[in-house]
């Protein structure tokens, strides 16, 4: 027998459902002019550095076949690079070079592939496979983000990210993806990823979610949520804030990772964030999103915004 | 500016109730039933004669049916652009002419007749009309008479004569009489049949008239032989011996008369467009009384031609799959690979039926996904990529009808139904989610469309949903009304129930 949850009970939670988000949030707040600020990660790095955010480094771009063979022979430079398509979705496309083997480049899971492979995967995106529609798009390779040590105990082959969501500047909720063996590497809470959720107030964990139930610690490398405080939490919500101004959408999921130099790097932006992250949470979306409209509508300064949130989001009292 | 949820309101209303609204008329002041039960199967044919002039004055006569059969003609209607166009009523019947004095280009000329069958009555018994024999070669002569005298012994009445007779001309190893007189007649077997008939002194005639099956274009006149056994007719089919009137069967013509005959042109041909539909049995009661003054269908798909009438009898279906794939994806939740992709697939099913069209995709995109796993080895551009699955696709649909065919599968030449490029993207999305996502999601995106075109095919397959929506478009616009309510919905769907089950437990 299949169990379903009522309704009504949804209803009391607070739970955003896909139609809701849809019509009351994506279809109301985020102007359809600005979609491509998100939609093309190109653009998003150069709205991003010129309003001061840090992200990944840009190696270079892609855009027809026939720079593809160049393309790969330059990329020889760089020990490790991630290669994405411009208009990927849902992190498809993606491929992460985490090393060189002779003549054969090492993927993040230890998986050995040939230049060959690559230039495959390359001319794939530029035709469009990846992308919203299948419409031709371009490669771009960035340059790979060097953990932050303390997180990656958290995480098995992948890079643990930090989605925040805010709305009209105001940090809603906040979560880490963190890859697992079930998930094969990848940060998708569907496929067995864990999905922590994060105290906005003082970004420790509150609790941490596999297939719906909730784990106390990492089921590969065994490291434990509870004593989990995500470092340079500050500068995370400024940063995931500062992407509602900076893009002009209302309603937005930035992906944030950790730079173990750097610090806290805009990863990319998602106009139409995914509702897993009430799952691990363990929490509704819509009574947070009516307070944040009332911050909103209260103050316009960006550190107000943030400081009411995190006193009004908080479980944890105080920044770790 | 988005619109208020006043607006939205006041539009859909207006289109639910309109739609509604009008059906109601139609259905109590018009006499339109509601349900499809208590009507008249009602043909519409269309017939196109063709040809070119071949210089000099063109005169083309086209004998009209008589109403044979029980047949009713309810409406006719010619069309003759640019022709004299007479009706000659003579002792044969009616004829229609069209003349003209000279014509440079190959013409079409129509005639468009609706007919039904209220009773399903016999030919009337005409008395047999006098045996003409043909003069023969004495060749030919003598192998009429050896053929009717072997067949005499072996028949015991004219009717098993007769039976024997279309048996042997259309028996694979045929007598050697009955080879020799098919092959120097250089005529039609029909011909010949009648030939020997009339030596064997059995009177006997043409009966010609069309098969009629819905949906159908390009039909050609059918030629049955009917043959006086002393006390009454009994028809038989010359092409496989089948005694009686075929169901069916629109009688047109009874005789050795021409049915078309072109003066001044050349290649003539006579081709039909036949819909079936079914009608009110008042409205054709009343058709039928004052087939002159019959207006009464003027504003609806029944004033279109009838080739386009069959095509929006399968159009008007479209709006009902579009509300399934609306109502599943956005009140259920079900994932789908690609959004109107399982509409395409039902409008396959509605040509193959249900169970053999779920085999029959479900063959093509296993094959098609083991042939692209291959594929994605050879390292080709998506374009190539996707244009190879495609050739793939279509040698499969070809593969599976030939072999099907052979093994005595008729159902499944139905296979060309199929969206051959939607097939092709289908199976090129599935092979990706597969690498990307796992076969998992292959399972609930594949599942999920076809529960969807499944669901559409069950509802477009209705009879009271194809009555309704053929006979009442309007109620379309309700349709749209719900579609757009339901573009407003904000509330969870059923799949978010399941997907957080979790939640309650755990707070």
């Amino acid at each position: 027998m299949i169990r379903f949850i009522s309704p009504r009970r949804l209803e009391q939670l607070g739970i955003l459902g896909m139609n809701r988000r849809n019509i009351g949030f994506i279809g109301k707040y985020n102007p359809r002019a600005r979609y491509p600020l998100v939609d093309d990660k190109l653009l998003t790095k150069q709205t991003a550095l010129s309003h001061g955010i840090p992200v990944p480094d840009l190696f270079g771009t892609i855009e027809y076949q026939h720079q593809i063979a160049d393309s790969v022979r330059t990329l020889d430079k760089f020990p490790a690079f991630v290669i994405k398509p411009v208009q990927g979705s849902g992190g498809k496309g993606i491929l992460v070079i985490v090393g060189r083997e002779g003549e054969l480049y090492r993927k993040s899971s230890g998986a050995l592939i040939s230049a060959e492979e690559i230039r495959r995967h390359l001319s794939n995106i530029l035709a469009g496979l990846h992308s919203l529609g299948g419409r031709n798009d371009r490669a771009m390779v960035e340059g790979l983000i060097n953990f932050d040590p303390y997180l990656e105990r958290y995480s098995y082959e992948g890079v643990p990210d930090i989605r925040v969501i805010a709305f009209r500047g105001v940090p809603v909720m906040a979560m880490m993806r963190c890859a697992t063996h079930a998930s094969d590497g990848k940060a998708n809470l569907h496929q067995g990823a864990v999905g922590v959720g994060l105290d906005i107030n003082s970004g420790r964990a509150v609790r941490a979610v596999q297939h719906g139930e909730l784990v106390e610690e990492h089921p590969d490398t065994g490291a434990h949520f509870a004593t989990l405080q995500v470092p340079h939490w500050d500068r995370i919500l400024d940063l995931a804030a500062s992407c509602v101004e900076m893009t002009g959408l209302g309603y937005i999921g930035a992906d944030i990772v950790l730079d173990k130099l750097v610090g806290p790097m805009l990863l990319e932006l998602n106009a139409r964030p995914g509702l897993a992250i009430q799952v691990a949470n363990m929490a509704g979306l819509r009574h947070r999103l009516r307070i944040a409209r009332k911050i909103a509508e209260q103050t316009d300064d960006h550190d107000t915004k943030i400081a009411l949130a995190r006193e009004r989001f908080g479980v944890h009292a105080g920044a770790g | 500016m988005k619109a208020s949820k006043y607006q939205m309101g006041l539009i859909a209303g207006s289109l639910f109730f309109f739609g509604i609204g009008l059906t109601l008329y139609k259905a109590i002041s018009l006499g339109f039933p509601l349900v499809p039960g208590e009507s008249r199967q009602v043909w519409t044919i269309e017939s196109k004669i063709n040809f070119k002039p071949s210089g000099g004055p063109v005169q083309v006569d086209l004998g009209l049916p008589k109403g044979l059969g029980g047949w009713v003609v309810l409406e006719e209607y010619f069309a003759s652009s640019g022709f004299g166009f007479t009706v000659i009523n003579s002792a044969k019947g009616r004829t229609a002419r069209w003349t003209r004095q000279n014509l440079d280009h190959s013409t079409t000329l129509y005639y468009k007749m609706q007919v039904y069958r209220p009773v399903d009555t016999p030919l009337e018994n005409i008395p047999p009309p006098e045996i003409k024999r043909p003069r023969l070669e004495k060749d030919q002569l003598a192998a009429t008479e050896r053929l009717i005298a072997l067949l005499r012994e072996r028949s015991s009445d004219d009717r098993s004569f007769v039976s024997l007779l279309v048996n042997e001309f259309n028996a694979e190893s045929r007598d050697m009489d009955a080879e020799f007189l098919l092959g120097s007649f250089e005529e039609p077997s029909l011909t010949v049949l009648q030939t020997v008939l009339a030596h064997a002194g059995i009177p006997a005639q043409r009966l010609r008239g069309i098969r009629l099956e819905d949906g159908r274009r390009r039909q050609t006149v059918s030629s049955l032989l009917e043959y006086h056994d002393g006390e009454d007719w009994v028809v038989i089919d010359p092409d496989n011996g089948q005694v009686g009137m075929p169901p069916n069967f629109f009688v047109w013509e009874r005789g050795n008369d021409t049915i078309l005959g072109v003066i001044g042109g050349r290649d003539s041909s006579l081709e039909f467009a036949l819909v079936s539909n079914s009608l009110p049995a008042k409205t054709v009661m009343g058709m039928e009384q004052r087939a002159e003054e019959f207006n009464l269908l003027d504003f609806s798909i029944y004033a279109l031609p009838v080739e386009q009438q069959g095509v929006f009898k399968v159009l008007l279906l479209i709006p009902v799959a579009a509300l399934v794939v609306v109502v599943m994806r956005l009140l259920v939740g079900i994932k789908t690979s690609g959004t109107f992709m399982p509409v395409l697939i039902a409008l396959a099913f509605l040509q193959t039926t249900l169970l053999p069209g779920l085999a029959l995709f479900l063959i093509l995109v296993s094959i098609g996904l083991y042939i692209r796993s291959w594929l994605s080895y050879m390292n080709l551009l998506l374009v190539s990529r996707i244009s190879a699955v495609i050739i793939v696709v279509i040698f499969m649909m070809a593969a599976t009808a030939i072999i099907s065919y052979k093994m005595g599968l008729d159902r499944a030449l139905t296979v060309t139904f199929f969206p051959t490029i939607i097939l092709a993207w289908t199976i090129e999305r599935m092979s990706i989610l597969w690498e990307e996502e796992g076969v998992h999601e292959v399972l609930v995106q594949g599942g999920g469309s076809l529960l969807v075109a499944v669901l559409s095919y069950l509802l477009m397959s209705n009879r009271l949903v194809e009555h309704l929506t053929f006979n009442f478009p309007e109620l379309i616009l309700s349709l749209l009304a719900i579609i757009l309510v339901l573009g407003r919905y904000t509330g969870y769907r059923l799949s978010e129930l399941y997907r957080f089950r979790d939640l309650d437990r755990q707070q």
